[in-house]
C-alpha cells in the first residue's frame, strides 16, 4: 500500500494577519508557520493504515516554499517513510487548480494506490486540491472523510454530511480522499523519530521540472479586514457584563 | 454570450440564495438564466459528467452553486474539466460595467479577498448568507444523463440519538480553542454552573476529545436558538457560526479584537479568557445571592 498526503504549511493558529504592502495577501514578515491541521490529520490516517495494513509507504508530498521544509520534517518525524517538496517561492499566488497540477504530476510519478489530504487549508480555505487532484489524476474521490477501510481493491469511506447526516461510499483503489479533522487522535513525533527524520529521503522538485506553469483563474483585487456589519457593543468590565445579563438578557 | 447556469441542489434553503443571485447578475451583466436542479441520486462523478456535457452544449459564461457539501464534492472537478479553477465560497458578488467581483474569506474569516476572475467560463459558489433567498423557485432544465460513476454510495443516516439536546437550552455557555487544554475546562464548568447553562463547544474541542461529539455546535454540529449564547475564545469560523446565530443574544469573550465572532455579537469584552471568565462567575454568584 502506498499512500501519498498532500500537506500545507500555513500561518500559526493566533498569528495576527495584516495584509501585505501590495494589498494581495498577508504581510508575512512575523508570521510563524505549522501544518494545516486537517492534513495533520490525513498524515495520520496515513500512518495508521499503513500501520494496520503491516507495511507499505507513506510519502508526504508539499508544494511552498523554503520555510515548508520544517513542516516536511515534522511529517517524517512523526512516521512518513519519504517527502516530495516541490519548491515554490510565491505559492500564495498560485491558484488552486494551479497547486493541483504541481501535486498531479508529482503525484503521477509515484502511482500511488491512494492519495489523502486534508479537506480544506486554514489560511485559503477553498478545499479544492484534493477534488481537483482526482480530476487531473482521473481518479475517483470522496470528500469530508471520517472513516476509511481498505477492502483488496476497493475502499469503503464514512463521509459526513451536513447537519449530522453521513453516507458511507465505495470505490475502487487508486482513489483520492479528503479528510475531515477529528478523524482519529493526532501523534507526537518521538524524539527517535526527530532523529530518524533527518536520515529520511526529501526529493526537491521545481514546477519547471514538473512541466507545471501557474495559469490563474483569477487574480486577487486587494485583502482587507471584514467591515463590520453588525455593531457589537464592546464592554469593558465584567459589572458591565453582569449588568446587562440582568437587566437587558435577563438570565440572572 | 450564453449566460448564467444556476446549479441548485433539492432540498436546500441556500439555493434559493444561489438563485436569487443568478437573478441579480443576469439583470446586471444582462445574461439570461438558466437553473438546474439535478434530481437524481447524487454521486460526483455522474454530476460531473452531466454537468460538463451541458455546459459545453449551452457555453455558459457563469456556473453559480450553493456552498454546500455537495458543492464541495463535486464543483472543483467540473470546473477542473474546464482547466478553471473554482472561486469558492463567496460572500460578496460586484458587478461593475461588464466585471464581476467576488469577495470571499481568509483565515476562516479573519480578513477578505477580493478575486477578479480571468477568462471563462467562471465558477463560483456562494456562501449561505451572500443575498436574500429568491421567493419563488425557477423552473429548471433537466441534466441530461451521463455515463457510469466509480462511486457507490449508501443510503445516508444520522449516528444514534443524542443525550443532550441543545436546541431546548435557554442558556448556553460555550468553548473554542482559546481555552488551551482540557484541564482549563473547570472555568467554563463553572461559569456554566453558576448560570444552570449547558456547556457546548466548537469542533476542536470535540475533535481532541475534551467534550463528547454531541456537544459540539455548527453545520456539522447542533444548532442552538437559546437566549443567551456566550462564545468564549471561539473565533466564529462559518461553520460554527450557522449552527448558534439565531440565539438571541450573543455575547463574545476573545482577546483579538478582529475575530469573527464580533461580527454576530451583541456583546463583546475583548480580554484574556483566563481573566474574564472567573471574575464573572464570582461576579453571577455575587448577583444572584
Ligand atoms: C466541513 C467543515 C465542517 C465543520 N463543522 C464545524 C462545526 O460544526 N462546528 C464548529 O465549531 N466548527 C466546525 N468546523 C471547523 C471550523 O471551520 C473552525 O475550525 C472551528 O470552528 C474553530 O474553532 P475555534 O473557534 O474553537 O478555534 P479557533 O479558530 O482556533 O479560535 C480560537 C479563538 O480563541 C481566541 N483565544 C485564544 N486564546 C484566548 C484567550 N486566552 N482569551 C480569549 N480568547 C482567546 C483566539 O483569538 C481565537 O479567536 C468545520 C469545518 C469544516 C471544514
Amino acid at each position: 500500500m502506498k499512500i501519498l498526503v498532500a500537506i500545507k504549511q500555513v500561518p500559526a493558529r493566533d498569528s495576527q494577519l495584516i495584509a501585505s504592502t501590495d494589498g494581495k495577501w498577508v504581510d508575512e514578515s512575523s508570521l510563524e508557520y505549522e501544518i494545516n491541521e486537517p492534513d495533520a490529520y490525513a498524515l495520520e490516517e496515513a500512518l495508521q493504515l499503513k500501520e494496520s495494513a503491516g507495511g507499505g509507504e507513506v510519502i508526504a508530498v508539499c508544494a511552498g516554499p523554503d520555510r515548508a521544509s520544517s513542516t516536511i520534517r515534522e511529517a517524517l518525524a512523526k512516521g512518513a517513510d519519504r517527502a516530495i517538496h516541490i519548491e515554490v517561492e510565491d505559492i500564495a499566488n498560485w491558484d488552486t487548480l494551479s497547486v493541483a497540477k504541481l501535486l498531479a504530476a508529482a503525484a503521477k510519478a509515484e502511482s500511488p494506490d491512494l492519495v489523502l489530504t486534508g479537506l480544506q487549508s486554514d489560511d485559503v480555505g477553498a478545499g479544492q486540491v484534493g477534488v481537483v487532484l482526482a480530476e487531473l489524476l482521473g481518479l475517483p474521490h470522496a470528500t469530508i472523510i471520517m472513516e476509511v477501510v481498505i477492502d483488496g481493491a476497493t475502499v469503503r469511506v464514512k463521509r459526513e454530511l451536513e447537519d449530522g447526516w453521513f453516507q458511507h461510499v465505495s470505490m475502487p483503489l487508486p482513489a483520492v480522499l479528503t479528510i475531515q479533522s477529528g478523524i482519529k487522535k493526532l501523534r507526537y513525533a518521538t524524539l527517535m523519530g526527530i532523529k530518524r527524520a533527518k536520515t529520511k529521503e526529501v526529493k526537491s522538485l521545481s514546477p519547471a521540472d514538473l512541466g507545471v506553469a501557474n495559469t490563474p483563474s483569477y487574480q486577487v483585487v486587494s485583502v482587507m479586514l471584514p467591515q463590520k456589519s453588525k455593531q457589537t457593543v464592546m464592554l469593558h468590565t465584567v459589572a458591565e457584563l453582569v449588568d446587562k445579563l440582568k437587566n437587558e438578557v435577563r438570565v440572572i | 454570450m450564453s449566460g448564467i447556469l444556476a446549479v441548485l441542489e433539492a432540498g436546500q434553503k441556500i439555493s434559493l440564495e444561489t438563485l436569487a443571485a443568478a437573478r441579480d447578475l443576469g439583470a446586471k451583466l444582462q445574461l439570461p438564466v438558466h437553473v438546474v436542479e439535478p434530481d437524481r441520486n447524487y454521486t460526483a462523478d455522474d454530476y460531473t459528467d452531466s454537468l460538463a456535457q451541458l455546459i459545453r452544449e449551452k457555453s455558459f459564461d457563469l456556473i453559480l452553486f450553493p456552498h454546500t457539501y455537495q458543492v464541495r464534492d463535486f464543483a472543483p472537478k467540473l470546473a477542473t474539466r474546464f482547466d478553471r479553477a473554482l472561486i469558492s465560497d463567496v460572500i460578496r458578488l460586484r458587478v461593475e460595467g461588464a466585471k464581476l467581483f467576488a469577495t470571499r474569506q481568509l483565515f476562516q474569516g479573519k480578513l477578505n479577498a477580493e478575486l477578479e476572475p480571468i477568462g471563462k467560463p467562471i465558477f463560483l459558489s456562494l456562501q449561505a448568507g451572500a443575498y436574500a433567498p429568491a421567493e419563488a423557485q425557477a423552473p429548471t432544465e433537466t441534466l441530461p444523463a451521463a455515463g457510469t460513476s466509480r462511486q457507490k454510495p449508501e443510503e445516508r443516516y444520522r449516528e444514534a440519538q443524542r443525550a443532550v439536546d441543545l436546541s431546548a437550552a435557554p442558556i448556553i455557555v460555550s468553548v473554542g480553542r482559546g481555552i488551551k487544554e482540557k484541564e482549563n475546562l473547570s472555568l467554563i464548568e463553572d461559569l456554566a454552573a453558576v448560570l444552570g447553562a449547558e456547556i457546548a463547544a466548537s469542533r476542536p474541542i470535540c475533535d481532541n476529545g475534551w467534550l463528547p461529539m454531541e456537544r459540539q455546535v455548527g453545520s456539522s454540529g447542533q444548532t442552538v436558538t437559546p437566549k443567551l449564547y456566550l462564545a468564549i475564545g471561539l473565533s466564529g469560523a462559518i461553520q460554527h457560526l450557522v449552527g448558534m446565530k439565531g440565539s438571541k443574544t450573543i455575547v463574545a469573550i476573545n482577546k483579538d479584537p478582529n475575530a469573527p465572532i464580533f461580527e454576530v455579537a451583541d456583546y463583546g469584552i475583548c480580554d484574556d479568557l483566563f481573566d474574564v471568565v472567573p471574575a464573572l462567575t464570582a461576579a453571577i454568584k455575587a448577583a444572584k445571592s
